[in-house]
């Protein structure tokens, strides 16, 4: 075939290839798509929000209580008249920038922590891996419940006490590749070369280390949404009237004839984790070869 | 190294573990701008000046803050975790009452996900790539996108309110006699009673949260199983039991899923904390009267001294059955003693 191949078919080679490329992956790792697909479809619905939804997310209107979904309504509205999916919406746009926040705080700060303890040992890797070890001998939801019920309900809190509960696992992830890492012949050429010890580190021996944390990074944005809404199911998180999944789920917890209530920001949780944990499916199918 | 050494060691290591657990909790008490009379005595108490005297001392409030971890210590050694300001109750008295009913869900929930998950995680990882297999990936993969505080809520509204096929929130029927308290959990306790009807009522009480908080744990076990039993048929021990003409079932019991539990018991471990940050959540949503409500009523009103004492508790049990997996471990694979 390639001898066929004209000048001019060959200069439009690359970008065909590329295509066809790209279908391929598609077909091969069908759920690292879809599950980009549906969170892209939420963020550019979450982005749009104001334009989209019909109705403030916090505007009353106490003559419409506890109406059924309809085609005014698509998801119904609450004990105070406000509109549900205008609520999801916004809803949103605290959820899911929240756990993408929680997730990039715990992997910095994790993850330069971890590649420290793993890089250099000793009384550093000791002190670190300690206190990360003793952080996780508290299950996560009940350890960011006592951080955030200290602190106060709000919003910022409940993110400093996912952080607090997540940055260990990091640490360990990134410690584990980076001792796997230093012992790569390479990272021996670097140093005889002459690098400094940090340098190394940071180029040579973190960026061979990332598939895992990847993985893991979509998972626990996921993981990160669901802890948020459950700290603001339980009264922890996000206060009254800001729209937030969870304590849209807690306002439904005794509307038992009004399903719509808890069902619908439940639905967008749900979604929202199904979307993260596609992705990290999908990419521990492409990027670790193992499985 | 022999398995007894092997646990002693375990053991010691554990005491550190435990030491740095009422550090952690110490220091995030301490680095939180409240007052710590505040903490222990409630705002209502301190116009009383003899009661906050008497705090202060106890807890060492005017010495330098060594000397007050050492005092937290000493308190927590003694069984002193401080009294709640909801209940007016000593801390651990109020744990001791809400602990059975938080093992009694999570015992319940691990079997569920254990006895269900097993055989589906066998069967999927023998028909790896069939249909069914593909079924229960996305039945696990749905299950652990399901918030459980949501979930609880929907069944109760359909099997609950709507259906009427399933018990309401609660540990027991309301207009039963509940059994003599022997051991705390209602099941356990209706058996060594004798009574049929009681156990009927604490069986369909546990039904829902079960399901709900052991959902999770089954999409753990399940996945786990069937990764562990898809790279052990590869194996060439299979084979080789294949070879000898050994019937495929017995290939499978005897020799794959054997070495394929392995794994398992160290999910186990895991599952445990998913256990109890999960029970958190349903107890609230089904009333269920454990560790998890208390601590989310203590965290609701700010009752200091019961977060921490249900966070400190929650996290020794954590460890010790942490320790117990490990052990368990050890005596199925020697090899992690000789490591």
């Amino acid at each position: 075939m390639a001898s066929s191949l004209t000048l001019s078919g060959a200069e439009r080679l690359p970008q065909r290839v590329w295509r066809r490329d790209l279908l391929r992956h598609m077909r091969r790792y069908p759920s690292l798509w879809m599950g980009a697909a549906m969170l892209s479809l939420f963020g550019v619905l979450i982005a749009l929000a104001p334009i989209v939804a019909r109705y403030p997310p916090n505007q009353q209107n106490l003559a419409m209580r506890l109406k059924a979904p309809s085609a005014e309504y698509l998801f119904g509205t609450d004990e105070l008249g406000r509109d549900i999916f205008s609520r999801v919406l916004h809803g949103g746009r605290i959820s899911l920038p929240a756990a993408l926040i929680v997730v990039a705080v715990s992997l910095t700060i994790g993850g330069l922590l971890g590649a420290f303890a793993g890089f250099f040992g000793g009384l550093i890797d000791d002190v670190i891996m300690r206190l990360a070890d003793v952080t996780l001998a508290f299950p996560a939801v009940v350890l960011a419940l006592a951080i955030s019920a200290l602190l106060g309900p709000s919003l910022n809190n409940a993110i400093v006490a996912a952080c607090a509960v997540l940055w260990p696992e990091y640490a360990r992830l990134i410690r584990s590749q980076v001792i796997v890492t230093r012992t790569f012949e390479y990272v021996t050429a670097a140093r005889s070369l002459g690098r400094r010890e940090v340098g190394i580190l940071l180029r040579h021996v973190l960026p061979n280390a990332w598939t895992p944390i990847l993985i893991k990074a979509a998972l626990d944005v996921g993981g990160v949404i669901l802890l948020v809404s459950a700290l603001s199911f339980i009264g922890l998180g996000v206060r009254p009237p800001t729209a937030e999944w969870g304590s849209m789920v807690a306002l439904g917890r005794t509307k038992f004839y009004q399903w719509w209530v808890a069902t619908f920001p439940g639905l967008a949780i749900l979604f929202s984790i199904l979307a993260c944990n596609l992705i990290s499916e999908g990419l521990r199918n492409w990027l670790d070869p193992r499985t | 190294m022999s398995l007894v050494r092997y646990i002693a060691r375990r053991l010691i290591l554990s005491v550190p573990m435990l030491f740095g657990i009422t550090l952690v909790l110490f220091m995030i008490y301490n680095i939180v701008q409240v007052d710590p009379l505040v903490m222990i005595i409630g705002e209502r108490a301190m116009d009383n000046p003899q009661v906050v005297e008497a705090a202060i001392r106890k807890w060492g409030l005017d010495r330098p803050i060594w000397e007050q971890y050492f005092t937290y210590l000493t308190n927590i050694l003694r069984g002193d975790l401080g009294t709640s300001f909801l209940t007016r109750r000593p801390v651990l008295d109020d744990l001791r009452t809400h602990l059975p009913a938080t093992i009694e869900l999570a015992v319940s929930s691990l079997l569920f996900a254990v006895v269900l998950g097993i055989p589906l995680g066998i069967a999927a990882g023998v028909y790896f790539g069939s249909l069914f297999d593909r079924f229960v990936w996305f039945i696990s993969l749905l299950n652990g996108s399901l918030p459980p505080f949501w979930t609880g809520l929907i069944f109760l509204f359909v099997f609950y309110y709507s259906l009427g096929i399933a018990a309401g929130p609660g540990r027991f029927p309301p207009r039963m006699d509940r059994p003599p308290a022997v051991t705390g959990l209602l099941t356990l306790d209706s058996i060594l009673d004798g009574n049929m009807a009681a156990l009927g009522g604490a069986l369909s009480h546990l039904l829902l949260p079960t399901v709900i908080l052991g959902g999770f744990t089954l999409a753990l076990v399940l996945r786990v199983t069937r990764a562990a039993i898809v790279e052990e048929m590869r194996r060439e021990y299979v084979r080789t039991a294949r070879s000898k003409g050994l019937a495929e079932r017995l290939v499978i019991v005897r020799h794959a899923l054997r070495n394929a539990l392995l794994p398992l018991i160290t999910i186990i471990g895991l599952a445990f904390a998913g256990l109890l940050s999960g029970a958190v959540m349903t107890e609230t949503v089904f009333d269920w009267a454990g560790i998890g409500q208390y601590l989310v009523r203590a965290a609701a009103s700010l009752d200091y001294p019961a977060i921490q004492g249900g966070t400190l508790l929650i996290a020794i049990i954590y460890v010790i059955v942490n320790l117990c997996v490990d052990v368990l471990y050890s005596i199925l694979d020697p090899r992690v003693r000789h490591g």
